[in-house]
């Protein structure tokens, strides 16, 4: 009985992870159809920006909740203005242009804090659950996940602020001609992107450890959640976090971590053959 | 101002040298002629560092100190150092520009056993004497290559002979997935099953997993009395913080074969750390003299030492057992070195004495069984002058020397 609560909350956390991880990408890829190669490397900063400030003493919870998102959101400014917006359109050489800048910023990275694992201890000592021990601080990203995506919810479904940024992304020219700049709705949706990259990077930290190359392992993930999510930022996310979170934790369980995360990117392919528009093209369409 | 071409050359050549870690000035090397090379392929960066820039430290200080003493056979040892970035491909890459390019006297090198296995064949083909100088799973035959770290039955079969009286006897297994940890972790059912003890489960991870949670819960479902990590680099390291984090460190003891050798226990705080089991050759606790000159000169020449591991240490008894054989054979004649190799020679290290043994070119060393305790490896046992008896079991170089394998024991 305790195992199944272990093994049910050990697939909720997977949940939070997809979730955390893409939720930057989402936005940006599902709204503004820009494929950020860099979006790994974004949440890579986030964390190693929320140790830099740890082993400086900071407040953990406030680098990861406020620094990491500034931090990552002024990037985020600065790719799009310098780099991103001049090539709005152009698929592949946006792709192109970012695979660059993940590697500058790698390369960079490397130059300051080494090629080397750092990584700092969660701050969340760990509970018992019937027999069983649990790492707390894995809580905390389920509840810092679940509070995300009720936030996008909200900002997207009830504020003017989310209806523009909808309405924008659907049809440029209708937006531009009521008065709203597609340019500055462009240009603040990828900030707040690369924000939620850089808090995700934050939260994750203390868990995982980080190195320079950290973000590749993001990268994959993410892509496949928001791929396979489809044209609703939101719905599409979440539902294709349960699933692949689902399958990789149960897999996981039943034989080892590898295992897992083979069969969920070897189901990921069939469900894009059967469901080329992604999950919310074929259900939950007209969900935000 | 007029600058030759060929002064150019010069200045750029030398500069470069030292920027590849030759530890000695370019003009003193051609005064004295023709110096000896003594290549090294280790990661300086990447996944592996922890492990390897110690070990590049420990290689320049080996061969500094050889040549303030005047250097070997009255030459001066020049290092050609290469940084394989974490990054096998490099490994070949740079084992054969030793081997043709920089025609290298002995290659010290290689961290991985995935790596020593990537270049073994090429120094065996070249005929270029090859020691390679990290704990490993042992069983490699090989009349051209000298291992001087420690084998599973040196330090698995202390290590889990002391787990087994102290915890109880059964055992969850968890190792790095290639051919270190996978062989390693044969020897761990060999030598828990040998003491009447039981392995509940044996679980693999490639180097680049970092996330633990459902192997922490499912250990927790086996219920064993103790846990042995053979986990491998910079991202396993997740699995000690995650395994403190829940609180398991409280709850299921745990050893490793691998753990202190990358200096974990100063990555991880004391209360993370504290009560894990270790087996190894080295600690800086360590009394012997030999030990405190060892890291006096290292603070001396690096400002401190916490650097200082398992496998630096390792590397530098590696290659002053190399250093020991060139005096003993009085020549680098590919034949004379392995006679002497094989003459039993022997030397004082920081670890106690280091003894090559003839037959398997393996080192008889002493051994340590170690609890973390306040980031620091205390000594809570001593064996002395454990021979290799694993490999010993396979290997016997002098009956066949053309052997050219690597055994593994059959469960």
């Amino acid at each position: 009985m305790d195992y199944a609560a272990v093994v049910l909350l050990e697939i909720i956390y997977m949940i939070a992870f997809l979730a955390l991880t893409s939720a930057g990408l989402a936005v940006v890829f599902g709204m503004m159809r820009v494929i950020n190669l860099a979006h790994g490397e974004f949440v890579m900063i986030g964390g190693y920006t929320t140790i830099a400030c740890a082993k400086a003493d900071i407040n953990i919870y406030f680098a990861m909740l406020v620094i990491s998102p500034l931090v990552v959101g002024i990037l985020g400014l600065l790719v799009e203005r310098l780099v991103v917006r001049h090539l709005y359109g152009r698929m592949i050489d946006t792709m192109l242009a970012t695979w660059g800048l993940s590697l500058l910023m790698v390369g960079i990275i490397t130059f300051i804090f080494g090629n080397t694992a750092v990584s700092v201890p969660a701050p969340i000592p760990g509970y018992e659950l019937g027999e069983f021990q649990m790492g707390g601080y894995n809580l905390f990203i389920i509840g810092i996940a679940t509070l995300l995506i009720i936030c996008m919810w909200l900002v997207m479904r009830f504020t003017r602020l989310g209806l523009v940024a909808r309405g924008a992304m659907q049809s440029a020219d209708v937006a531009s001609s009521l008065g709203y700049d597609p340019k500055r709705v462009y240009m603040w949706t990828f900030t707040v992107g690369a924000a939620l990259s850089g808090l995700a990077g934050g939260v994750l930290a203390p868990l995982t450890g980080l190195l320079p190359s950290s973000g590749g392992a993001y990268i994959a993930k993410a892509f496949i959640t928001v791929i396979t999510g489809g044209a609703a930022v939101i719905t599409g996310t979440l539902s294709s976090s349960v699933i692949f979170g689902t399958i990789n934790q149960l897999v996981s369980f039943g034989s080892t971590p590898v295992i897992g995360e083979i069969v969920m990117l070897a189901f990921a392919v069939v469900l894009l053959r059967l469901m080329p528009q992604g999950i919310t093209g074929r259900f939950f369409r007209n969900a935000p | 101002m007029s600058f030759s071409r060929r002064q150019f050359l010069a200045g750029t050549g030398s500069a470069g040298l030292t920027a590849l870690g030759a530890t000695i000035p370019f003009e003193m090397v051609l005064a004295q002629g023709a110096p000896i090379k003594l290549g090294s392929i280790l990661d300086n960066s990447g996944n592996l560092d922890a492990y390897g820039k110690p070990m590049v430290m420990a290689t320049t200080l080996a061969a500094e100190e050889i040549n303030a003493a005047g250097g070997l056979l009255g030459r001066k040892i020049q290092v050609v150092q290469y940084d394989s970035q974490s990054d096998i491909a490099l490994y070949t890459k740079y084992a054969q520009q030793l081997t043709r390019d920089d025609k290298v006297d002995v290659t010290h090198g290689g961290i991985t056993s995935a790596s020593r296995e990537a270049i073994r064949q090429t120094f065996h083909r070249a005929n270029s004497l090859y020691f390679y100088n990290v704990l490993y799973e042992g069983g490699v035959c090989d009349r051209n290559i000298v291992c001087t770290g420690t084998t599973p039955a040196q330090a698995v079969e202390p290590i889990v002979e002391v787990a087994l009286k102290q915890w109880g006897n059964t055992a969850y297994v968890l190792a790095a997935d290639y051919n270190y940890g996978q062989i390693t972790s044969k020897w761990l059912t060999h030598y828990i099953t040998k003491g009447g003890g039981k392995v509940l489960q044996t679980n693999f991870f490639p180097l680049d997993v970092s996330d633990f949670g459902s192997t922490i819960a499912k250990i927790q479902q086996e219920k064993p009395k103790f846990v042995v990590a053979a986990l491998v680099g910079g991202a396993h390291m997740s699995f000690f913080r995650q395994w403190a984090a829940s609180g398991m460190n409280k709850k299921i003891p745990l050893c490793s074969t691998t753990f202190g050798v990358g200096n974990e226990h100063l990555a991880l705080s004391a209360a993370e750390g504290d009560g894990i089991l270790i087996a190894g050759n080295y600690s800086q606790e360590n009394t012997n003299p030999a030990n405190k000159d060892f890291l006096a000169k290292w603070g001396k020449r690096f400002g401190n030492t916490k650097l200082v591991h398992e496998i630096a240490v390792s590397q530098y008894q590696g290659i002053m057992l190399w250093a020991a054989c060139v005096k003993k054979a009085g020549s680098l004649d590919r034949e004379k070195m392995l006679a002497a190799i094989e003459s039993g020679v022997s030397i004082q290290g920081p670890g106690g004495t280091v003894t090559l043994d003839p037959k398997t070119h393996h080192a008889i060393l002493d051994i340590n069984v170690m609890e973390v305790k306040n980031q620091k490896l205390t000594i809570k046992q001593q064996f002395k002058a454990r021979p290799p008896s694993d490999t010993l079991q396979f290997c016997d170089l002098q009956k066949n020397p053309k052997d050219n394998k690597q055994y593994e024991v059959k469960i």
